[in-house]
């Protein structure tokens, strides 16, 4: 089974997110990890391996030169190979830009299965993975809280995010983006932490997917961002005191508008 | 005045998420709003008293609303034929799937954590949990834009609503994905903590093995699990497995609620990847609240049982409510 594992580089969180000039994510020179959920969407595929035969997995990435060590993580984890789509004219591509890219490249390298995660650690926009499985017309099974993946079917169990529990089941080829409740990745067995070094990266540019660079970056854009101002630190959002009887209103309230009631 | 869909959200629409969009919609046009379902009086009401011009029901037989592919054909189909002025789409897991979509097939440019709609329409969206808020437009195709209707003040503006019956070829990949019932015991009283959608726990504050009652309690009302952090699993009020912090279970849910967890470093390695936090607790100062979306100052023996009585009520009574929504 061929498996493409889409992953991202995000910067670390110790770092935090930071804007430059042109309001795109300033990525130069800070450090990098690979996104948790896509940590853990490779481990998914690796996992198949117990009950699918000849999982060759590779790692894809978009993102400028630092995004290789994402995919050198990938492949540490135990993915087979990977490809780095690089270029420049790639820099302030919108979602609907980089699925037009992912969604070539997993073309290319032709596939059983695209696994993601759900939400990238930085922007997570979560509309990457729905649009990559628009594009190349095969079914996709979005937020899988567990996936269970047979030779030619898949099956994921989700919540609706407000608790509403569902089991939805596609046919192969599919694309499948997952969620941090699938588990902890495990630690990467020596084999493949000695094998990472040998494992080849091929790096492809937008004329390798025959895709115009005007269709992507900044001038391809559909959207764009006017301003970018610091609001307040994200948590606590808001404390309450008061009797019990009021606050438990307050607190129904915030789980009805959340939808949880 | 150029029509604005609105997807409702359950097939009926009769949730508070859509009444924010409708609330919002009106600001950029004819706010018409496309169901999962069939039309019912009481939702053309409802969607009627929060501004709804038009309502279309989803044709059947169909694949129906529980399906993201049968409304992205709808939108599809409706936005080709209306060209309306925005598509907007509360963003839960299904409506960013779907708002996704209809991006492609429209190619047109898609605006997510949306958290107030200006006229244009300007998007103002939330970035990283609050700490930024960014100002964005689509300059190609139909804006589409996912809302995080939480944000949204629903206020209502009354109109009557004409319910009109649209035609639309379902294409046979919108049976590609199905639901299937969930093996039994799956989606039990009690779900497995690791995977859990909603997780209570309890801590040091809740005080005794008598009163970790309540916090079972609390996740049966909410459908999610029960777990506690060291001290309670440490004191026996609750089963070891049932551990949640770094060396525990690390669990992910779309909502967690902490009853007297002061919230040490390690338990907050075990639960910071949940998407809503609220918390309970007598101290201010408790670390916990620094991770909360909602962090409440009190006492979870009294707290608690007022909540639970409450979700009762509103379980037998559903209101929209329409008060505004008040932040630190
Ligand atoms: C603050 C901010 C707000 C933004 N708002 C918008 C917006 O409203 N609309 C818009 O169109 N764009 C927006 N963008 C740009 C958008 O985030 C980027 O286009 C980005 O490439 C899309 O990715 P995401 O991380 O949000 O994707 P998500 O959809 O969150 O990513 C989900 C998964 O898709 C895969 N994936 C995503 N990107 C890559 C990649 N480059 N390489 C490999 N795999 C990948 C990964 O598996 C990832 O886990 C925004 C960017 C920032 C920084
Ligand atoms: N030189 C580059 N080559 C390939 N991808 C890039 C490059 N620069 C940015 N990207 C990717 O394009 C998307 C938007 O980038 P940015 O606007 O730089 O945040 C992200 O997924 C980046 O990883």
């Amino acid at each position: 089974m061929r498996v493409v594992v889409l992953v991202k580089q995000v910067p670390s969180e110790d770092v935090g997110l930071s804007f430059a000039p042109d309001l795109t994510v300033d990525r130069g020179g800070l450090p990098g990890v690979l996104s948790a959920g896509d940590r853990i969407a490779v481990d998914q595929g690796l996992r198949l391996a117990v009950r699918v035969r000849d999982v060759q997995i590779t790692a894809v990435t978009m993102g400028p030169l630092s995004a290789r060590e994402a995919l050198r993580t990938a492949l540490l984890l135990g993915a087979d190979n990977a490809v780095h789509i690089l270029d420049e004219a790639l820099h302030g591509s919108d979602a609907l830009a980089t699925s037009l890219v992912l969604a070539a490249a997993a073309a290319r390298l032709e596939f059983d299965l695209v696994l993601c995660g759900s939400a990238s650690a930085d922007s997570g926009m979560s509309a990457v993975p729905a649009m990559v499985a628009e594009r190349l017309a095969v079914p996709g099974l979005h937020f899988a809280d567990e996936l269970l993946v047979r030779e030619r079917k898949v099956e994921i169990h989700r919540d609706d995010g407000h608790g509403d529990l569902r089991v939805l089941v596609a046919d192969l080829p599919a694309v499948v983006s997952i969620t941090e409740r699938c588990g902890e990745p495990r630690y990467p067995r020596y084999v493949s932490r000695v094998d990472a070094r040998e494992k080849l990266i091929s790096t492809w540019s937008l004329g390798t997917l025959s895709i115009d660079p005007a269709q992507v970056g900044r001038r391809g854009a559909a959207c764009v961002v006017d301003a970018v101002t610091p609001h307040r630190p994200a948590r606590p959002r808001a404390l309450v005191e008061g009797d019990p009887t009021s606050t438990a209103v307050r607190l129904a309230d915030f789980l009805a508008e959340r939808e949880f009631l | 005045m150029r029509q604005v869909l609105v997807l409702a959200e359950g097939t009926t629409g009769t949730r508070r998420a859509t009444c924010a969009l409708l609330t919002v919609a009106r600001r950029l046009g004819a706010p018409a709003v496309v169901l999962g379902g069939p039309a019912d009086p009481a939702g053309t009401a409802l969607l009627g008293r929060f501004g709804a011009k038009t309502i279309y029901p989803m044709p059947a037989p169909g694949p129906g609303g529980q399906s993201a592919a049968a409304r992205v054909e709808m939108l599809v189909e409706l936005a080709r034929r209306t060209s309306p002025a925005a598509i907007l789409i509360a963003s839960g897991r299904d409506g960013l799937e779907i708002a996704g979509r209809v991006g492609v097939r429209l190619d047109s440019g898609v605006l997510s954590d949306v958290v107030d709609v200006l006229d244009g329409p300007v998007a103002v969206q939330s970035v990283r949990g609050g700490s930024y808020l960014v100002r964005s437009r689509v300059v190609r195709g139909v804006p589409v834009l996912a809302v995080r209707t939480e944000h949204i003040t629903v206020v209502p503006d009354p109109a009557t609503p004409a319910v009109r019956q649209v035609r639309v070829a379902f294409p046979a990949g919108v049976y590609a994905v199905r639901t299937v019932r969930p093996r039994t015991g799956r989606t039990s009283a009690s779900p497995e903590l690791s995977t859990a959608a909603v997780v209570v726990t309890g801590g040091r504050g809740v005080g005794s093995r008598a009163a970790f009652d309540l916090v079972n309690r609390l996740a049966e009302a909410l459908g999610g699990a029960a777990g506690g952090s060291h001290t309670a699993t440490e004191l026996g009020w609750c089963p070891r497995k049932a551990l949640v912090d770094q060396v525990g279970t690390i669990v992910h849910p779309s909502l967690y609620l902490a009853l007297g967890v002061s919230g040490s470093q390690r338990h907050c390695a075990g639960m910071r990847g949940a998407a809503t936090i609220v918390a309970i607790d007598s101290d201010p100062a408790a670390p916990i609240f620094r991770l909360s979306d909602l962090g409440v100052v009190g006492d979870v023996h009294q707290v608690v049982p007022e909540l639970l009585a409450e979700i009762e009520r509103r379980r037998a009574q559903p209101v929209i409510s329409t008060r505004t929504v008040t932040e630190a």
